[in-house]
């Protein structure tokens, strides 16, 4: 697994301190790669919601305001963290960690190019949709551990929402899984091969938009962002954070929303698949498969997540409800049976 | 027919996708209105009011002649005037002081002035460092007045016609 060129700069090392330290410097260069990619989406959050509502957004720190982020990020770092007397001390701070680590450890499985992801496993689908659960116990412990009133409306309302949207999201997998008959993220793309109408949305088309929706209610965005709601309970889970305790659940947040993007794009979207890819006319370049398809589709459905923000209101809690267990998971249901009809009759391209 | 009708709306997101259509527009085809302060400004009008200013004629001599209307108008009673007879037996102003902190910015004290003495200039841009500035004294105002003589000129004959 290591390749030639590290294995061979490695030499002097037994063999598993060489797999250490060659997965631990992809691991570092993944993190940091992650991170600025969420510290410029939250740049780039505030530009384009600034755009769609007239505005400019911060342009003033450094050209077009690149240095944004990170004036945040020190602002940040410099203010106090209060940890509330009445609060569980160590659930308090062990919190934000619950949340982050998840959302970065998740993307280990991601294949990012042809042939590579940190860890190409055969049940990536089930570890990707373990890690994205797993989050969830941060946001709740955190409104717990608080011990606040608003924070812990916040948690309850984080975990029924979770849970509803949670089984909808795994159903609309299902029928992916279905259809590539495998759950290797490597295996899915590949079965996707073949242009833009053979990826999964076209034949899955409820299922794919269940799963970018449940996403978005997953991630606690807008319009499903109740947890948070800023209106009633001020800022739910995270009211008592401050500093780096809040900036930690601020990049969970935004980490979950790339890594979201990027779950829809392998699952329904072919990952580094040309969309172009069997057209006749088409140069052969773009009909390859490379990293900035991927990249391309991941912050189209980011600009998706900025742009359902910057367009629907908030849901109230009892439709969220309603949304999550009356329609979503019924219509996952009713296309996972006709996608099985499909199946067993030959119709679409499906793996056999 | 009806609950048909609304159900296929439903499903397929119809009026959702209105939304969106709507602030993608926005987004990609119409230009953000925002005024970049510092380096940009919006234009003002002539009646615009911001700082108190008061004013000389042209041959120096002082217009206000203490009547103290502008006292009398001042809805935010911002306005203290003491008077006495000056050295050319006029009546004259010996202390005209305006709290700013006071002051509305209503502009009554410029229209009850019968000569044109107290006026309120385009000048928005000040500040106070120290408790006690913000009392607007004779002498600061008469400088003001000295200063943007030009500009307060120009505003009122911009303004004269309706007047």
């Amino acid at each position: 697994m290591i390749p030639e060129f590290a294995s061979n700069l490695l030499a002097f090392l037994p063999e598993w301190v060489q797999f250490v330290v060659w997965y631990g410097v992809v691991a570092v260069i993944l993190f940091i790669s992650v991170i600025l990619t969420m510290a410029f989406l939250t740049l780039a959050e505030r530009r384009v919601i600034g755009s769609i509502q007239a505005r400019i957004g911060p342009n003033r720190v450094g050209p077009f305001g690149l240095l944004q982020p990170f004036a945040d990020v020190l602002k940040l770092m410099v203010k106090e963290i209060v940890i509330p007397s009445n609060s569980n001390r160590f659930l308090f701070v062990v919190a934000p960690l619950l949340s982050v680590i998840p959302a970065l450890a998740a993307w280990a499985v991601i294949p990012l190019w042809p042939g590579f992801a940190v860890a190409d496993i055969n049940a990536g689908v089930l570890y990707l949709l373990a890690l994205s659960s797993a989050g969830v116990y941060g946001i709740i412990l955190a409104g717990w551990a608080a011990n606040s009133k608003y924070a812990f409306l916040g948690a309850m309302r984080a975990a029924a929402q979770m849970v509803a949207y949670e089984i909808a999201m795994g159903f609309a997998v299902v029928g992916v899984i279905m259809a590539a008959q495998s759950l290797n993220l490597t295996d899915i793309i590949e079965a996707q091969r073949g242009g833009v109408l053979s990826f999964y949305w076209f034949w899955l088309l409820p299922l794919a938009v269940v799963f970018f929706v449940s996403g978005l209610a997953e991630t606690n965005r807008a319009p499903f962002d109740v947890v948070e709601g800023e209106s009633e309970i001020v800022a739910g889970f995270h009211v008592e954070y401050s500093g780096m305790a809040f900036a930690v659940f601020f990049v969970a947040e935004y980490v979950n929303m790339i890594l979201v993007s990027a779950m829809t794009a392998v699952f329904f979207f072919g990952g580094w698949l040309s969309p172009l890819e069997g057209y006749p006319g088409v140069p052969a370049w773009l009909q390859a498969p490379h990293f900035l398809w991927f990249f391309l589709k991941i912050s189209f459905f980011l600009f998706c997540f900025l742009w359902f923000r910057a367009t629907f209101p908030r849901y109230r809690y009892d439709q969220i409800m309603r949304l999550g267990w009356k329609i979503f998971i019924p219509v996952t249901l009713v296309w996972i049976f006709v996608e099985g009809l499909m199946l067993v009759y030959e119709i679409g391209p499906w793996r056999s | 027919m009806n609950m048909t009708r609304s159900f296929f709306k439903t499903f397929f997101l119809t009026e959702l996708i209105q939304g969106l259509a709507v602030t993608l527009r926005q987004f990609l085809f119409r230009p953000n209105i925002t005024v970049q302060y510092p380096e940009e400004k919006t234009p003002q009008s002539p009646r615009y009011r911001g700082l108190h200013a008061q004013r000389r004629y042209p041959n120096g001599q002082e217009r206000c002649i203490a009547c103290k209307l502008c006292e009398a108008v001042c809805p935010a009673l911002a306005i203290t005037i003491e008077s006495d007879v000056g050295p050319d037996g006029t009546r004259r102003t010996t202390r005209y002081d305006i709290d700013l902190f006071k002051c509305i910015y209503c502009g009554f004290c410029e229209e009850a002035c019968p000569v044109d003495a107290i006026v309120e200039t385009r000048i928005h841009e000040y500040h106070f460092e120290n408790a006690g500035e913000n009392i607007m004294t004779k002498d600061k105002l008469l400088a003001i007045g000295e200063r943007y003589e030009a500009m307060i000129a120009a505003d009122k004959a911009a303004d004269a016609r309706y007047r």
